[in-house]
């Protein structure tokens, strides 16, 4: 199998949409055969990933890289940024408002759910310029 | 545990999914917060919630569950249901709440397929 570049742009607008280029990317992974355990890991890193994106930082764009070993994705925003990366990797720790809890998320289980399904988690972040997430994924 | 088994348990009305009916499901997770859910990547294969959104489908979409129950009788509008439509998830109403449905289910062998089963 040759290598597969995908790119998508998640608005930040609607968040009935966040989650729609994780499902693609489920979809393609499907595809080309990769086991439901490991795509099930990347859908779920991935869509975390995205509604971060959508709920702190009004919508970025994710590029996803596969190869026949492991599956990179890039995820980057324009957002304030990530002020104590330590304590927002820590469970049950959020900054979303209230009206993101009531949609169902924000329990502060995003990254660290990040963190466990990917085998690589890197994060790049500034404040007040945005925030740029790296995930490795091991998959032969 | 098939899908008709739950709909006669909790009295469910059937929204969509009626050709899976059949379907044999073993696992289930009862959680109003979508990143619970997401937080065990064992499969799972029923999702008790009483939040409405498109976001409910969509976790149930990544954890590749089959089937959505509504609890306390909430209703979701037809995005959600065009949605689940799609993804092939079945979806069901109860009005029952969100303890008694898991605790009918569970009693009558429906396993929570995490840790502590």
């Amino acid at each position: 199998m040759s290598h597969l570049s995908l790119s998508y742009e998640v608005s930040g607008e609607d968040f009935t949409h966040a989650g729609e280029a994780s499902s693609q990317v489920k979809k393609t992974l499907k595809r080309l055969g990769y086991s439901p355990d490991i795509i099930r890991r990347i859908a779920i890193a991935m869509y975390e990933a995205e509604i971060n994106m959508v709920i702190h930082a009004n919508g970025g764009t994710a590029e996803v890289e596969i190869y026949p070993e492991r599956v990179e994705i890039v995820l980057q925003d324009e957002g304030p940024g990530i002020p104590d990366i330590e304590k927002a990797m820590s469970e049950g720790f959020s900054t979303a408002p209230d009206n993101v809890r009531s949609l169902g998320f924000g329990a502060g289980m995003g990254l660290p759910n990040i963190k466990k399904y990917a085998d690589d988690l890197n994060i790049e972040t500034e404040i007040g310029k945005g925030t740029k997430i790296l995930l490795t994924f091991n998959v032969a | 545990m098939q899908i008709k088994e739950i709909i006669s348990l909790l009295e469910c009305d059937v929204i969509c999914g009626e050709e899976q009916l059949e379907l044999d499901l073993h696992t289930a997770c009862g959680s109003d917060m979508m990143s619970d859910v997401l937080a065990y990547v064992k499969e799972q294969s029923v999702l008790l919630t009483g939040l409405v959104n498109p976001q409910v489908v969509r976790t149930a979409d990544m954890m590749d569950m089959r089937c959505i129950v509504f609890v306390r009788g909430k209703e979701p509008d037809e995005d959600i249901v065009e949605l689940a439509q799609e993804r092939g998830i079945a979806l069901l109403k109860t009005r029952y709440r969100m303890f008694t449905a898991c605790g009918r289910l569970y009693a009558n062998g429906l396993q929570g397929g995490c840790e502590g089963k």
